[in-house]
């Protein structure tokens, strides 16, 4: 062994995306290395745009103690959101190369196989792993505290830490671009595809363990959610008072803490057959795939639950606030939830009804499947029934919410057909599968998030996000969805199998077309994001809301100033019964003074967070390239961090009764300032973040 | 305060412990059993996996010739021995018998905790002698990937255990060496449980 090998492993000059266009310069494969190269650039020019963005600005101080080392709950679910946005970004940017390649692959098509396969990989990955995952994590970490009158989560150095892996495993991800290749096993990562003999490359051990690290992290956050649910909730705040968000956030907890375990073990198991030469996937020797198989749904199919249950909490607060009214069906919407978390545990099999089960076994899991449709039904009409009668406003967060209603019933529609698993044997593993999915996770989870930063966007910077663009974006989306997906259902039924980089039928060719410009709608709806958040960054001093409340809310997190004070509420509230701030403003009585302020102790900051995940992160690399030394390293600087940290004693620090007074009566004094505004005025500059009170004749 | 004491699930240590840290303590403990439930999930995993695969031989050793009773009989002993003195120290922690019953009974702990790894690894050691590698068969594989994870998690369990030992050289039993006990005392009896899990069904069933 030399020096390099020692030092480096099998990392050399050819995991360079153009090493190989260089080597064996081909038409094509000098068009996909540029293409990889393009992708490899952005990221590092990425790196170091940020780098340097923020040595120009003398910042690293500051973005050290506010914000990597900051234990605030409402810093770190910012923090996940970034990453969800920027991982969005590339994956919809993949998405349109794929689109790209189908709708020129007749016969052909600019992409390799290989070069299609990890696209498609990644994409998925990404899009689960990177994007839904950290972004409803980041949106439960920052509402759900408010939520419930907390004043940050239960462990705030673990929510540190689960940032931290997540980064860590999004990193690798986005490093897997610039020193290649990416795994091409698509995201579910089937063995034996993925072992070692068939793939031994870099690529699966890159997925293999950015997943892992995704694990970890959801696993932790939903102990934490869990814990925070039960433990910290304000005075008076029964289970059954609690807002619908909370209550999905807890579902979704739950389904973590008991949903990523089976993940850990298939890709630790896979991980053992392709590092010591075990056989538990494997074609020879006794492996049995079908374990992998079974292991990794039964992590999947809670998983989808976790993506689409938090979208379900915000669309129920979307629908309440927008239409003036309170929610209709509480305790049957609660009840849908539970049913939903608990079913998801039943139906894992249906995503492989043609791997050999017996027809009863199939068709025990196809009725489960079906039975998930009811409480799905059950909500869906408890939307309706709230906007029904209501003072409905068609803001932005009500047009993402309307889309997903129209759009996610027509999935559920081709669910049920899935579902049946004679069906399912026709269409199984076509685009006809493909535009399911995507049927409930763009209209679910990207429509509910979307919706949820919208909504509270000004709770959190202090101002509102400009509609115009928001609307564009929202309209754009919806349009691209239905452009990009409805033509892949016509697709799969005329047999055009998932997956391919090229086909032979000339009658894919139109619907291929028609699906590569819906992609390039929905990169126009990405754009207008992007802008939209440009201008309201721009315009921000015209559409401040510090007094808290723009949109007339319901729940408690509106009864605190935008941004609300690290320690959220200066004194934690009493609550009397559902929708908190509503009954208050409806008594006549918010923004009250306390007749006393206290002592507030707070976590201190931690740098926790950023060694676990530079650790993770330095752990996955090397053992990816087989870099044992760094492995090692990264080991004994993971276990000597959590060492270390048993013998911190300063883990809490003190904010005066006078400071938080100070702050609360400078707000107090600014709501009092504050004109209040009825709902038609919503969306204009005089919305400063107070409502006419309903006393006042609030009939909007 | 009118709240007396705490009601989470484990030992709680009562109103004589109590040093501002009551709220803390219960989210501690209860948190740290959510843990336990989701660290279950993932042994639930590989018994599930291991049972589909002792038909997995491929030809080469079955379960009843890798496996011995023998050792795996002291390997109980010793551990259900290190989960008895525990009990003992989080008495003494609870009664406050002082440092020296505390710290004894945890090095005793410690001593079979240890001892049980080293002589699980002297086991593995001599499976290996006799060619019953990981690499021979899916069953050898199965094997290897759930009871070593078992012996894993006690050494860590007790690496864990000496950390808070030096922490009470340098602080004495304050109120976190207390709330690392707690949480310790749940992962040691609850490694004690999934190995009567691995006792029964590897071992005994491999005997059968």
């Amino acid at each position: 062994m030399t020096v390099t090998e020692i030092l480096f492993g099998r990392l050399g000059w050819d995991a360079l995306p153009f090493w190989h266009m260089l080597q064996n310069p081909t038409f094509k494969s000098v068009i996909n290395d540029l293409i990889a190269s393009g992708a490899g650039l952005m990221v590092v020019l990425g790196a170091l745009v940020v780098v340097a963005g923020v040595s120009w600005l003398g910042k690293w101080g500051y973005l050290w103690r506010e914000w990597l080392t900051s234990p605030d709950h409402k810093r770190i679910g910012i923090m996940f959101i970034v990453i969800a946005l920027v991982m969005l970004a590339r994956a919809i940017v993949e998405a349109v190369f794929m689109r790209a390649q189908q709708a020129v692959g007749l016969n052909g098509g600019f992409l390799t196989a290989e070069h299609f396969g990890q696209l498609f990989t990644t994409h998925g990955t990404i899009m689960v792993f990177f994007m839904g995952m950290p972004f409803l994590t980041g949106v439960i970490n920052y509402v759900m505290p408010l939520q419930i009158g907390a004043r940050d989560l239960s462990f705030p150095v673990l929510n540190l830490v689960s940032l931290g892996l997540t980064a860590a495993g999004a990193a690798l991800v986005m490093v897997s671009l610039v020193l290649e290749p990416f795994s091409t096993g698509g995201w579910t990562g089937y063995a034996p595809f993925t072992e070692l003999s068939y793939n031994p490359g870099a690529g699966v051990d890159y997925w293999i363990w950015a997943v892992s690290l995704s694990t970890f992290s959801s696993t932790l956050s939903g102990i934490n959610f869990a814990v925070t649910i039960y433990k910290k909730r304000a005075p008076g705040m029964t289970l059954f008072r609690m807002p619908l968000f909370t209550w999905t956030a807890l579902c979704t907890a739950i389904l973590m803490i008991f949903g990523m375990p089976p993940l850990t073990v298939a890709t630790g198991l896979l991980a053992l057959d392709r590092y010591l030469d075990f056989h538990m996937f494997t074609t020879d020797l006794g492996g049995n795939m079908m374990n992998y198989v079974n292991l990794f749904w039964a992590f999947g199919h809670p998983e989808v639950y976790i993506l689409i249950l938090p979208a379900f909490g915000v669309f129920s607060e979307v629908f309440a606030t927008f239409s003036g009214k309170r929610l209709y069906g509480y305790t049957v919407l609660v009840m849908a939830t539970i049913c939903i978390a608990v079913l998801s545990f039943t139906v894992w099999l249906h995503h492989f009804f043609t791997m050999g089960q017996s027809a009863n076994v199939n068709a025990a899991f196809g009725i489960a499947t079906m039975l998930i449709g009811i409480p799905t039904g059950v909500k869906v009409y408890d939307w309706m029934l709230t906007m029904y009668r209501g003072r409905v406003r068609m803001s932005v967060p009500m047009i993402y919410a309307v889309g997903f209603i129209l759009l996610f019933v027509l999935g559920g529609m081709s669910g049920v057909i899935l579902a049946t698993p004679s069906v399912d044997y026709q269409v199984h593993n076509s685009l006809f599968l493909v535009a399911h999915f995507h049927n409930m996770l763009i209209p679910g989870v990207l429509f509910g998030m979307l919706a949820a930063v919208n909504y509270w966007f000004p709770k959190a910077f202090g101002f509102r996000l400009e509609e115009r663009w928001g609307r564009r974006a929202a309209w754009l989306w919806i349009l691209g969805f239905m452009l990009a997906f409805f033509p892949l259902y016509v697709l799969g039924m005329m047999g055009m199998p998932r997956r391919s980089v090229s086909f032979t039928n000339p009658a894919y060719l139109p619907w291929t077309v028609i699906a590569g410009i819906g992609a390039l709608v929905a990169l126009a709806a990405l754009a207008c994001l992007l802008l939209q958040l440009w201008v309201s960054v721009r315009d921000r001093d015209h559409n401040r809301v510090f007094a808290g409340d723009p949109w007339d809310g319901r729940s408690l997190e509106w009864a605190t100033s935008a941004p609300p004070p690290e320690y959220n509420f200066p004194v934690i509230p009493e609550i009397y019964g559902r929708d908190a701030f509503m009954l208050e403003k409806d008594g006549g009585t918010p923004f009250q003074a306390p007749t006393q302020y206290q002592d507030i102790v707070m976590p201190a900051n931690s740098a926790m967070g950023v060694i676990i995940g530079a650790a993770g992160f330095a752990a996955a690399f090397a053992l990816t390239w087989y870099m044992w030394w760094l492995v090692v390293l990264s080991a004994v600087v993971m276990i000597g961090a959590a060492i270390a940290r048993g013998f911190v004693r300063t883990t809490h620090y003190v904010i005066s009764a006078d400071e938080v007074r100070r702050t609360h009566e400078y707000w107090l004094r600014e709501v009092e300032a504050t004109t209040p505004i009825r709902r038609s005025q919503e969306q204009s500059g005089a919305n400063r973040g107070r409502a006419v009170p309903p006393v006042e004749g609030a009939v909007q | 305060m009118s709240r007396t004491i705490t009601r989470h699930p484990g030992l709680n240590l009562g109103p004589a412990h109590d040093d501002d840290a009551t709220d803390v303590r219960e989210e501690l403990v209860f948190g740290f059993w959510v843990f336990m439930m989701s660290d279950l999930i993932i042994f639930g995993m590989l018994f599930a996996t291991y049972v589909t695969m002792l038909g997995a031989t491929a030809g080469g050793p079955t379960p009843h010739d890798v496996l011995d009773i023998r050792p795996a009989f002291t390997e109980t002993m010793l551990l259900l021995a290190s989960s008895f003195t525990f009990g003992m120290a989080s008495l003494a922690l609870k009664y406050r018998q002082g440092r020296r019953h505390l710290v004894g009974w945890l090095l005793v702990t410690l001593v079979l905790g240890l001892a049980f790894v080293g002589h699980e690894l002297h086991e593995f050691v001599s499976m290996f002698h006799a060619g019953y590698v990981p690499s021979r068969s899916g069953y050898l594989s199965s094997f290897f990937s759930l009871v070593p994870l078992h012996g894993l998690h006690v050494t860590f369990a007790s690496l864990w255990l000496i950390a808070i030992l030096f922490q009470i050289a340098v602080y004495g039993i304050d109120s976190q060496v207390k709330n690392g006990l707690l949480r310790l005392a749940i992962l040691w009896h609850f490694l004690d449980i999934v190995w009567i899990g691995i006792f029964s069904l590897v071992y005994l069933g491999g005997a059968a």
